[in-house]
């Protein structure tokens, strides 16, 4: 059988991909259908709050110093006990990703020294207009956890004077 | 010459161009899903039910697309080429039986639109018009690809017609006859495919090459000549030159089934059954329907499976290989067939089939041999 060697191979060809046509096919349909993210997964921004409902955030424009593409602005105000915002001293009155220049690297993750800023796991981010592709404070925070009250709150003198949290684990 | 007889043809005429241009669309979707399946995908779903209203939109993006035009193209003939191309692949069906004749209203209605004495002779001519068109699409375009393509589409597509026509031979010889019904009465017992093994994997592989399938899709491929002979189409026009190659595979396919595959016969296990076209003549369409759904399958599982071979040894196949092949076939049944009359042994006709296999086998180690020798050179 040696001299039909060229015919069988080309058979063998054709016998594998018939083959592949009675398996299940792989497509995820993905509307309907999305698959979890991996836990390590850089998707849009999160800024996140403390279980009392305070921003972790506290404007110190670290991030936007990261930011290798330049994609965070940070504009910090002063808070007062009457309208606090995050503990400590300042908080971020504006804070903006420009989804279109952010590539996703995680540096502000890194530079954040209240971990407020973290890489979640939403990358469904379309916009029809440059103006849209920049995410505002508002979409990016996250909600107020539950028995956490929304910003600005009025709090106790001297309770939030530091901005950074006391660090329990130096490892952490 | 009457009215009912005018009105007869135009109604079948008619409907045999309806059911080309509904193929076309549904071929597509079809190879899509087919393929789809062969790369575990699932193919287009959206449109409708099991995607089935997909070819309707992509119709109705295609109409609504800009129509370009290079500046300095040739207008006139850019704007025919698609117009030449695709009317071949409609009327090359013309030819075909579908079924048996049928007797409704009192009238004795044939399942064909034309019946030619030389309908074999017919499809060769009219499908080698076909090349015009996409020459002259490649020629007009005024662009260096569009030119490549159809450059390659023409000596590809004259150099494996002289194959396809000679694996043609063999089946007017053993029919007797060059008329496409003859040739399908003749093959009421047994299939030409069983009697011309070798004939049909030629025919098989030269239409591939005729309606510019892979592996043989060099005049466009994608990957060197950007699409080739259509590069520089949109919109309709690019519609036609894209319909008028889908149109020709279903009509290279209904050509091989009624050549090679028994044509609108039932298969042979079906053969003096309730199922048989003899006792119920409306299966007729339904059979070489099937059959032609099956080549068609053939062709986009050898799409899905095979990659494109190099266009100095797609020429070298046609021209070294499969030429002397069929030349070789000719000879072997012409011989039998006047020996079976010679003796009058109609069993000698049986060794047409055994001789050409072995004949076909030596093809295939002189092809291995010559492709070892070159290797062995190269190391």
């Amino acid at each position: 059988m040696r001299v039909l060697e060229p015919l069988i191979e080309l058979l063998r060809g054709l016998w594998t991909t018939l083959r592949f046509m009675f398996e299940k096919p792989v497509t995820v349909q993905y509307p309907e259908q999305k698959k979890p993210v991996k836990a390590r997964f850089r998707g849009r921004h999160v800024l996140h709050r403390y279980e009392n409902g305070l921003e972790k955030c506290i404007g110190c424009s670290l991030c936007a110093a990261a930011c290798p593409a330049d994609a965070i602005f940070v504009e910090s105000s002063e808070n007062t006990d009457e309208k606090r915002f995050s503990p400590g001293e300042r908080y971020a009155s504006t804070y903006e990703i420009n989804m279109l220049r952010c590539i996703y690297c995680g540096f502000c993750e890194d530079a954040c020294p209240t971990e407020a800023i973290t890489l979640g796991d939403q990358y469904e981010l379309s916009f029809t207009e440059r103006r849209q592709a920049i995410y505002p404070k508002e979409m990016l925070i996250e909600p107020v956890p539950a028995g956490g009250q929304p910003t600005p709150q009025k709090t106790e003198p001297g309770v939030f004077t530091r901005s950074v949290p006391e660090m329990k684990d130096p490892r952490d | 010459m009457n009215f009912a007889l005018i009105l007869e043809w135009l109604i079948k005429a008619i409907v045999l161009v309806l059911i080309l241009l509904g193929g076309f669309a549904y071929l597509t979707l079809y190879e899509r899903k087919a393929l789809a399946r062969l790369q575990m995908r699932v193919g287009p779903n959206r449109a409708g039910p099991w995607g089935i209203l997909q070819p309707i939109a992509d119709a109705v993006k295609l109409i609504f697309k800009e129509e370009l035009m290079p500046a300095r193209a040739d207008k006139l003939l850019f704007f025919l080429a698609p117009v030449i191309t695709l009317v071949p692949a409609l009327v090359i069906t013309a030819v075909v039986p579908w079924g048996p004749n049928l007797h409704v209203f009192g009238r004795e209605i044939t399942l064909y639109v034309a019946d030619i004495n030389v309908g074999v002779l017919y499809i060769m001519s009219v499908a080698s018009i076909a090349v015009y068109g996409i020459v002259l699409a490649g020629w007009s375009s005024n662009n260096k690809y569009a030119m490549m393509g159809g450059l390659r589409s023409t000596a590809q597509m004259i150099s494996y017609e002289i194959a396809l026509g000679l694996s043609f031979v063999g089946v007017i010889l053993l029919a007797g006859s060059a008329n496409m019904i003859e040739i399908v009465n003749k093959q009421k017992d047994v299939w030409f495919l069983v009697l011309q093994p070798v004939g049909t994997v030629i025919f098989l592989i030269a239409t591939l090459a005729e309606v510019n399938r892979a592996p043989f899709d060099m005049p466009e491929a994608e990957q060197e000549l950007t699409a080739g002979y259509h590069s520089e189409y949109s919109g309709m026009k690019f519609a036609l030159l894209f319909m008028a190659e889908y149109d020709k595979m279903i009509a290279i396919c209904s050509i091989g089934a009624t050549l090679f595959f028994g044509g609108y016969r039932e298969f042979w296990f079906l053969s003096n059954t309730i199922l048989s076209v003899d006792r119920t003549p409306l299966l007729g369409p339904v059979y070489i329907f099937l059959k032609i759904f099956i080549l068609l399958f053939g062709m986009i599982w050898v799409r899905a499976t095979f990659p494109r071979i190099r266009y100095d040894r797609l020429m070298a196949f046609g021209w070294k290989v499969l030429l002397p092949l069929s030349l070789a076939l000719i000879f072997i049944t012409a011989t039998f067939i006047l020996l079976a009359q010679q003796f009058n042994n109609p069993l000698l006709i049986w060794a047409t089939p055994v001789v050409s296999l072995l004949v076909g086998a030596f093809a295939i180690v002189l092809v291995n041999r010559m492709l070892r020798r070159k290797e062995y050179a190269r190391a």
